[in-house]
């Protein structure tokens, strides 16, 4: 069965798929790609170590901004009960 | 000891849940289809209730008080691997999402059984999910159970068996009476108390430790791996944490309890708004508790149980009342996600056993009946085993948690998106996603470095995707609605 709805979500599936693709390369490149080097001698920002700083608090907030412009943007809104609805 | 003042908050706490249980027993009582207002409650929930009781059934006792206990040993790296759970804020309903709502309700499916019943049109599948879904969760419930009861002992200064029926009983009524429903009312309740008692806790700490730089060179002086990526004893490995991610970020879309909550919303906007609520509740919850442990080390140092950090912290760096708001929140965490297991095993029970299979013809009156009883047996049998409780919390809890996972990921993610996917590579994918993490987990848990997920899930998409070719002309897709 072709429903027109269908296309919606699976587009959204795949936006929810690089959404997290990105998820994973902020969070795991910044921890392993800044932290990877002799804990004493690390930058700190704003009192956390830099990598952590950027991996678990700024890429946070990045995604969380990220998810509220693709849901308004991207996202649409589809009734999820049949147009020929007989049940209630 | 006991803290009168900390009490207070806890019981009026519990009071307002009981208040909310007594009114959805109402709505279910009056509702016309007792099934669907029993266990989805009634597929009305808006955009914050949604994401509230997606994050509250998903922040449980590990997040309260074993992942702060653990944090405090190992430092931020723990912090690090805690934020892998972000994508289970979005990831989840954005992968099942609208397809998932628009199919269940074709199907007029109740319970995930449901869906894959109808989908796979195989008996196999529903007795192997049903077993499994019954086996692993009244597992995990018993583990929440041993984490709330401890909780209250150290609390209170009541023995362990007695938290344990105090703290049961209260879940229970709740959930016995008023069903899905009040389930999703009082995990609104009890995941907002998670949020602020994160929040408070988390800013009393930071000043109690005379602020962020302060406490991060304190953890420097003791031991500089505390501050780095790979944890204190250098055990975390960038493939470890990296695997460790399908575990808990992505492979949450198998989860039967976070699963079904994604066909009880009610209509798009409510499920567009959950993902932004949700995706910032549970990135403050899990980045504030596992901080918190962190940063309760150089505060209160020389914890030597990791599960009594944040209590002992709580009580510590806030006073009394304060504390007691605080303390509130591991109780809901660990209520809520023990109200959702087991209204789901519930279901199970009576939907996909019951009345598949053993009595399709009962009528309204008898599913009433067979829903309270059933409901109210699962519970007492869990509290009888949490009586003399195995040890690991934590690890009881993952081992459901990697379970469900191979047993369900894909026969969900393909069950609606790949039409070829058919019963013979769904069965295939769960035995063997089910027997190889059993395997791996009492065999080489961590192989290659790997975490044990990693392979179950790996060998399970295998077998899902060459089975189903295989035989993909045994069976008739040509009428399927995917």
């Amino acid at each position: 069965m072709n429903d027109k709805r269908f296309k919606i979500a699976h587009r959204e599936a795949i936006i929810g798929v690089i959404l997290v693709i990105i998820n994973f390369s902020i969070w795991f490149g910044f921890a392993y790609g800044m932290g990877s080097g002799d804990p004493s001698s690390y930058t700190y920002v704003l009192g956390f170590p830099a990598w952590f700083f950027y991996s678990c608090i700024a890429g946070t907030i990045f995604m969380v901004i990220l998810i509220v412009f693709v849901i308004k943007f991207l996202f649409t809104e589809v009734p999820f009960d049949d147009e020929e609805s007989e049940h209630k | 000891m006991i803290h009168w003042q900390v009490i207070i908050p806890l019981v009026v706490f519990l009071v307002l849940i009981f208040g909310i249980g007594i009114w959805a027993n109402r709505q279910v009582m009056q509702s016309n289809s007792f099934l669907q207002e029993y266990f989805l409650g009634g597929r009305e929930m808006g955009g914050f209730l949604l994401a509230m009781t997606m994050m509250a059934t998903y922040g449980s006792a590990g997040s309260f008080i074993g992942g702060p206990g653990v944090a405090y040993n190992t430092g931020l790296g723990w912090v690090l691997l805690a934020m892998a759970q972000l994508p289970a804020g979005y990831f989840v309903l954005m992968i099942l999402g609208k397809k998932f709502a628009i199919i269940a309700r074709k199907y007029q499916a109740i319970t995930l059984i449901d869906f894959l019943r109808e989908r796979y049109q195989s008996k196999t599948v529903v007795i192997v999910s049903a077993v499994s879904i019954i086996l692993f969760l009244f597992a995990s419930m018993a583990a929440q159970w041993i984490g709330g009861a401890r909780l209250i002992e150290s609390l209170t200064g009541l023995n362990y068996s007695a938290a344990l029926f105090i703290f049961a009983g209260a879940v229970l009524i709740y959930v016995i009476i008023g069903g899905f429903r009040a389930v999703a009312l009082t995990d609104a309740v009890q995941g907002s108390v998670m949020v602020i008692g994160t929040i408070i806790l988390l800013v009393a700490t930071v000043i109690a430790g005379g602020g962020i730089s302060n406490i991060m060179s304190d953890l420097v002086a003791e031991n500089p791996n505390l501050v780095s990526p790979y944890g204190a004893d250098r055990s975390l490995t960038p493939l470890y944490v990296s695997t460790f991610w399908i575990l808990i970020g992505i492979g949450v879309i198998g989860l039967p309890q976070i699963a079904v909550r994604a066909m009880s919303y009610k209509n798009s906007k409510g499920m567009h708004s959950a993902i932004i609520i949700g995706t910032i509740a549970l990135a403050t919850v899990m980045f504030g508790m596992h901080l918190i442990g962190v940063l309760a080390r150089p505060v209160l140092p020389g914890v030597e149980i990791g599960d009594k950090v944040m209590p002992l912290l709580t009580l510590k760096v806030l006073p009394p009342y304060l504390a007691g708001i605080v303390l509130a929140a591991p109780m809901a965490a660990i209520m809520s996600t023990v109200n959702a297991l087991l209204i789901l095993v519930s279901s199970t029970v009576v939907k996909d056993i019951y009345l598949n299979y053993i009595k399709p013809t009962a009528s309204d009156a008898q599913i009433k009946k067979a829903s309270f009883y059933v409901t109210t047996v699962i519970g007492i049998a869990v509290v009888l085993v949490a009586l003399r409780p195995p040890d690991l919390l934590i690890w009881l809890n993952l081992f459901a948690f990697g379970g469900l996972e191979s047993v369900f990921l894909w026969p969900i993610i393909f069950g609606l998106y790949w039409k070829t996917g058919n019963k013979y590579g769904a069965i295939a994918s769960m035995i063997i996603g089910i027997t190889s993490y059993i395997y791996i987990d009492q065999i080489m848990p961590s192989v290659l470095g790997m975490h044990t997920v990693t392979l179950p899930i790996i060998l399970s998409l295998v077998a899902f995707v060459v089975v189903s070719l295989l035989t993909k002309d045994k069976v008739n897709t040509g009428k399927s609605i995917i």
